[in-house]
């Protein structure tokens, strides 16, 4: 077990792949010979070369859905799209396309493909450049949206998506590049629509996915260590599909939920986790679901607007007082 | 018969498909093929008045030697894109009528097992990739399809329908622009019907000879009369043999017209008489007809067996399809995804998430 970067697991599965799968290819734009936007893919060009290593023109919609054509003959491409803002101009070839093309020719040909791309807020990138839309995705059948968060997710998941049959929107963020953990050795592959619970507890449960997720587990030990708190955290990584059971049974433990997300709060992926607890765990809830997310507005530019807009630790932690107090279990204090 | 580098497309002349042929058994062959699209759109049409076909419905009528003349020009190992006008293109490749007429019908035998309907006839076993309902949503797919031939070192060739309308989506330029850049054996076809639903080509394209689009991608191109049946399958040869060979693409324009409305819904009341006239006047079944018995290569009465011998089989396509029953709603959940996912949604709108008190 090394410990590495989110960054480093992403690049040496990537390699790996390659190594072990000849159908295996990378596209997008910038991954060759400037090695990336955010250098995961440095080294490849040289190792690889041009055919396996592909650089495309700023043409997402046109280089998405040629990679979707690729898989449809039986490659494996993984395409980057430098951020998810701009797979909004490849909408029509992952949501009509890639998502649609198994089930609408009746099982025929599935699109074997990968589409790497990072989300996330807090760079002062104003709001077209900071946006969380994997929702659009999410809600898409036939696409499988995971979004890992710690390393070794990293790592297993992206080898369980390249290895998958179908279609798969492979969710990074900007702010888990840096971020260092255990990565197991070998060829390990995670498996996709399975929640993680990455901290046990009895008090609250916090269902999160991608940089939320690592927030939740910060709260839930400054929680533990502060007031006595115990804080269970269920990390998604899969979005779509959705492990329902994982989280309900959480729940029917604690008995009171916050559910954190790095979107808009309206019909996003956090009011999808409050109707399903609400579906499957309604009788053991002691209080209203709470959910943390952004503020509603195109994110700002200005330090101090897009800081009060993102959603935060604190507000987290604020959240889980009023879940808590709403039914006087605060002040329980430690176990 | 072909054009480059400008004039306009030449007029067919009734006789020439007659002389130009190699040989009569070929132009016959051309023929039947031709008034099997026709036969069978017209048959299509009247199945979707009586309501057994449903949803949108897009026909070849008027474009039927242009279909003829593509197919005849690319090989068994070559793949094949298309618009959702798609019915005359699974017909000649050689999709199986019965299963073709099932799939507009809705039922299980149909190719994509009734779940793509009408816009979106698939076998890979023919190697017809699909027609797509997005217009222009073709391309990219049909240029991921030769970079797979390319990075294989293939020699198969990738066609891509599309209508003129479709020369003014992003997704056009996108993909003639990485097509040259990437080499890649792909032939672009636009089918020129001088329509987009009800819009014409000059109000809708800013150079409305479409072959010359190219030009901006370094690209060959070449028009071409589309009511021709042997034009448009020798200048198709041209581009299928330089995008085999030369791994090269290339943009090839046919021209003809559509005889009827946008779909089969479509009255087309846009349209004036003189317009549809002109249009019928070309018609390229009646024309190859005419060329036929002109050029002494069958009389009218060999022709009418023919035209017998079609209206059997789509006959026997309609019995199929009418036969062949509708796809189990227990087969809902078979094809969202093709590798199993624990945790997938199977439910119907009325089951519940979490069985009540679970
Ligand atoms: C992206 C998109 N926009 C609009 C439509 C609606 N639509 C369907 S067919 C069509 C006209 C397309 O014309 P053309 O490309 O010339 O093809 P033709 O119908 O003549 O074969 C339109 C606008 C669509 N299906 N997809």
């Amino acid at each position: 077990m090394a410990v590495m970067s989110y960054r480093q697991a992403l690049h040496d599965t990537l390699r790996a792949e390659m190594l072990r799968d000849p159908d295996v290819f990378l596209m997008g734009e910038e991954i060759g010979r400037f090695e990336g936007s955010y250098k995961i893919t440095a080294g490849l060009l040289d190792e690889f070369g041009p055919k396996r290593v592909r650089d495309t023109p700023i043409a997402e919609e046109g280089f998405t859905g040629a990679a979707v054509g690729a898989a449809m003959l039986g490659l494996r491409p993984v395409v980057e799209i430098m951020t998810i803002n701009f797979s909004l101009l490849a909408l029509d070839q992952i949501v009509n396309h890639a998502a649609k093309i198994y089930g609408m020719f009746g099982g025929q040909k599935s699109v074997p493909m990968v589409i790497r791309t990072p989300g996330g807020g807090g760079q002062q990138l104003a709001a077209t450049h900071s946006q969380n839309v994997e929702l659009f995705y999410a809600f898409t059948p036939g696409l499988k949206v995971v979004a890992p968060s710690s390393p070794a997710d990293a790592k297993a998941l992206l080898l369980a998506s390249i290895r998958d049959n179908d279609p798969v929107l492979f969710l990074e963020n900007l702010a888990l590049y840096n971020t260092k953990g255990e990565v197991p050795d070998g060829d390990v592959a995670g498996e996709i629509g399975r929640a993680a619970v990455t901290r046990e507890g009895t008090d609250i449960t916090l269902v999160a996915y991608s940089r939320m997720a690592h927030v939740a587990l910060q709260v839930a030990e400054k929680l533990a260590a502060d007031e006595g708190i115990s804080a269970e955290v269920v990390d998604l990584r899969s979005l779509r599909p959705l492990d329902r059971p994982t989280i309900i049974e959480s729940v029917k433990k604690t008995s009171c939920a916050v559910v954190l997300e790095d979107d808009w709060l309206t019909y996003g992926i956090g009011a999808e986790v409050a109707a399903s607890i609400s579906d499957g765990a309604f009788d053991y809830l002691d209080a209203p679901v709470r959910r943390v997310a952004m503020a509603e507005v195109p994110l700002p530019y200005a330090k101090s607007l897009e800081l009060a807009a993102l959603p935060s630790a604190n507000d987290v932690v604020t959240a889980v007082h009023q879940t808590l107090d709403a039914v006087g279990r605060r002040s329980v204090g430690a176990h | 018969m072909t054009t480059k580098g400008g004039s306009n497309v030449a007029t067919t002349s009734r006789r020439r498909p007659a002389r130009s042929a190699k040989n009569s058994e070929e132009l016959l062959g051309y023929y039947r093929q031709m008034l099997l699209v026709r036969r069978f759109e017209e048959r299509t049409a009247q199945a979707y008045t009586e309501a057994k076909i449903g949803g949108y419905c897009h026909l070849n009528l008027g474009e039927e030697a242009t279909v003829v003349g593509l197919m005849a020009a690319i090989e068994e190992r070559d793949y094949l894109f298309t618009n959702y006008r798609d019915h005359g293109y699974a017909l000649i490749r050689g999709m199986d009528p019965g299963r073709v007429m099932a799939e507009l019908y809705g039922r299980q035998d149909g190719v994509s097992k009734g779940w793509g309907g009408s816009m979106h006839l698939f076998d890979t076993d023919v190697r017809q990739l699909g027609g797509y309902g997005i217009v222009g949503g073709q391309l990219p797919l049909a240029a991921g399809a030769a970079l797979a031939v390319s990075y294989r070192d293939g020699d198969e060739v990738v066609m891509c329908q599309m209508g003129d309308g479709t020369t003014n989506i992003g997704a056009f330029h996108e993909t003639l622009n990485m097509a040259t850049l990437w080499d890649l054996p792909i032939v672009f076809v636009v089918v020129n019907n001088h329509l987009g639903m009800g819009t014409t080509v000059e109000m809708s394209s800013a150079e409305p000879e479409l072959y010359k689009r190219a030009s901006a991608y370094r690209m060959e191109s070449a028009r071409v009369d589309g009511n021709d049946v042997i034009a448009v399958r020798d200048a198709a040869k041209v581009a299928v043999e330089r995008a085999r060979k030369e791994q090269k693409p290339y943009l090839l324009e046919t021209v003809s017209g559509r005889l009827k409305g946008h779909s089969v819904v479509d009255p087309a009341a846009y349209r004036s008489k003189d317009e549809v006239e002109a249009v019928r006047a070309q018609d390229p079944v009646a024309a190859l007809h005419d060329a036929l018995v002109d050029g002494k290569v069958a009389d009218a009465d060999q022709l009418a067996e023919v035209d017998a011998e079609v209206h059997r089989i789509v006959k026997a396509a309609v019995e199929f399809a009418e036969k062949s029953p509708a796809p189990e709603v227990s087969s809902l959940f078979d094809y969202t995804y093709a590798s199993p996912v624990p945790n997938d949604s199977r439910r119907l709108p009325a089951d519940p998430l979490f069985p009540v008190g679970a």
